[in-house]
């Protein structure tokens, strides 16, 4: 097994101009900070995303709108970024909203060797424009086609150098059916172990699907709305 | 008087059953979480990937990897489970949730929703929005009667993109409770002070109003 690789800008080092991406991620949460930075030091453009969401101005995949990295969006919620709007309404980017069901799906079937699904989200909507329809037990269904991103980069808790993941809390969100879409799937984890010490009951993503992996650090780990409640008065 | 959204919220929480799986959406629908009466039990469903959505921490206890689905801080609860995005959507679409809340800027007479986009002004995204409607066995729509300059939002037809065609059951505005049936809106509760005539004005789709309509007591 060879997957270890020293860093973010060696995993992410043969990721030419115009390349299709899909990260994982939801909001800012379980982002894999330090590919998107790598991304912004190797400065590759014309690049395509899937991902859920764009980021903030000045952090996730906003980074990259900022050095106008990005040609396509693919998400399902971009409301968190005036940089992104301002290029959307410019033209400079171009966008495509797909329901939040459908993306992560699509993605986990490219993993599961599945061509298509079939999903009643957009029926009716202008999501459904061009896309065949089917009706399945007098339910309208629409056909939508598995994701095959050239690069999939996603951001586990834990990793061994097998590539086997785990993954924390709600920052799993999309990593593991990103991380099984990729033709070249890329992981940084929190913690990087030897093999034989994760349980293989508690494995989430089986490293068959992971290419290369490496011992991320200095995460920011930002939290876009931090919401608390009140201790009652004793 | 018309309704706070507090009140629309606590109103909402009423149609909550002791076992239900639940989905909120942002807005006024995150409140109906402060009104799950006591004597019953149910599991919110956090669309981004955990079932048991508990309260937002207390003040020093916030966890960047513990979100909900508007990227707000929360805790968990006892049973919680966490799972990916496929499996989350995938027990929406499968049925398994039992009641949606969401809000709306418009609904049609025949249940069609609009709540994603005003063109040229408002292009966000639809989020999961479009998932949950197309699945839900039972949604119902937090939302004002009419907008900031006075138009109904209740209409024959949509006129802004829609989320969902055919699927709203049941709508609490900030003056009225209703049901879509198959015959158009059909008023079953008024707000406190509200007269029928002044949710028929401000109605633009077909309204039925059998018999003697109640008031909401709070």
């Amino acid at each position: 097994m060879n997957k270890i690789v020293s860093g973010a800008d060696e995993a992410i080092r043969d990721i030419p101009d115009g390349a299709l991406l899909a990260l994982g991620g939801f909001g800012l949460c379980g982002i894999p900070e330090n590919c998107i930075a790598a991304l912004v030091r190797k400065g590759v453009k014309q690049l395509t995303c899937i991902s859920n969401n764009a980021g903030v101005d000045d952090f996730g995949i906003g980074l990259m709108l900022k050095q106008r990295q990005v040609k396509k969006m693919i998400s399902s919620y971009v409301g968190e970024n005036a940089e992104f709007e301002r290029q959307l309404l410019s033209g400079e980017l171009e966008v495509e909203l797909i329901p939040q069901g459908t993306l992560a799906t699509r993605c986990m079937a490219a993993g599961y060797g599945m061509p298509a699904i079939f999903t009643p989200a957009g029926v009716g909507t202008e999501v459904a424009e061009g896309k065949e329809v089917r009706n399945f037990n007098g339910k309208d269904y629409l056909m939508e086609y598995a994701f095959t991103p050239d690069f999939s980069i996603v951001k586990a808790w834990k990793g061994d150098d097998h590539g086997n993941l785990i993954y924390h809390e709600t920052a799993r969100n999309f990593n593991p059916l990103v991380a099984m879409a990729g033709k070249i799937t890329i992981a940084e984890v929190e913690e990087l172990v030897p093999a034989g010490e994760l349980d293989p009951n508690n494995i989430h993503t089986p490293g068959i699907y992971v290419h290369r992996i490496f011992q991320g650090s200095s995460y920011e780990k930002r939290i876009e709305q931090r919401t608390v409640r009140k201790r009652k008065k004793e | 008087m018309a309704l706070t959204k507090e009140q629309i919220a606590e109103r909402i929480a009423r149609e909550l059953k002791d076992g239900y799986y639940v989905n909120l959406g942002i807005g006024i629908p995150t409140l109906v979480a402060n009104y799950i009466p006591k004597d019953i039990h149910v599991v919110l469903q956090s669309e981004n990937g955990l079932l048991g959505m508990g309260p937002f921490p207390f003040e020093g206890e916030e966890d960047p990897d513990l979100i909900n689905a508007g990227k707000q801080t929360i805790t968990t609860v006892p049973g919680s489970a966490f799972f990916d995005s496929a499996l989350s959507f995938g027990m929406i679409r499968a049925g398994k949730v039992d009641l949606t809340v969401l809000g709306a800027m418009e609904v049609s007479e025949e249940g069609d929703i609009a709540n994603w986009k005003i063109p040229g002004k408002m292009v966000k995204g639809m989020g999961g929005a479009m998932d949950l409607v197309a699945s839900a066995k039972n949604i119902v729509v937090a939302m004002m009667h009419t907008n900031p300059k006075g138009e109904s939002k209740l209409l024959p037809k949509c006129t802004l993109p829609l989320t969902g065609v055919k699927c709203v059951k049941m709508i609490v505005s900030d003056i009225a409770v209703l049901n879509v049936t198959q015959n158009g809106f059909k008023l079953i509760e008024r707000a406190p002070g509200v007269s029928v005539e002044e949710i028929k004005a401000k109605t633009a789709g077909k309204l039925i109003v059998e018999g003697e309509i109640p008031e909401m007591k709070f």
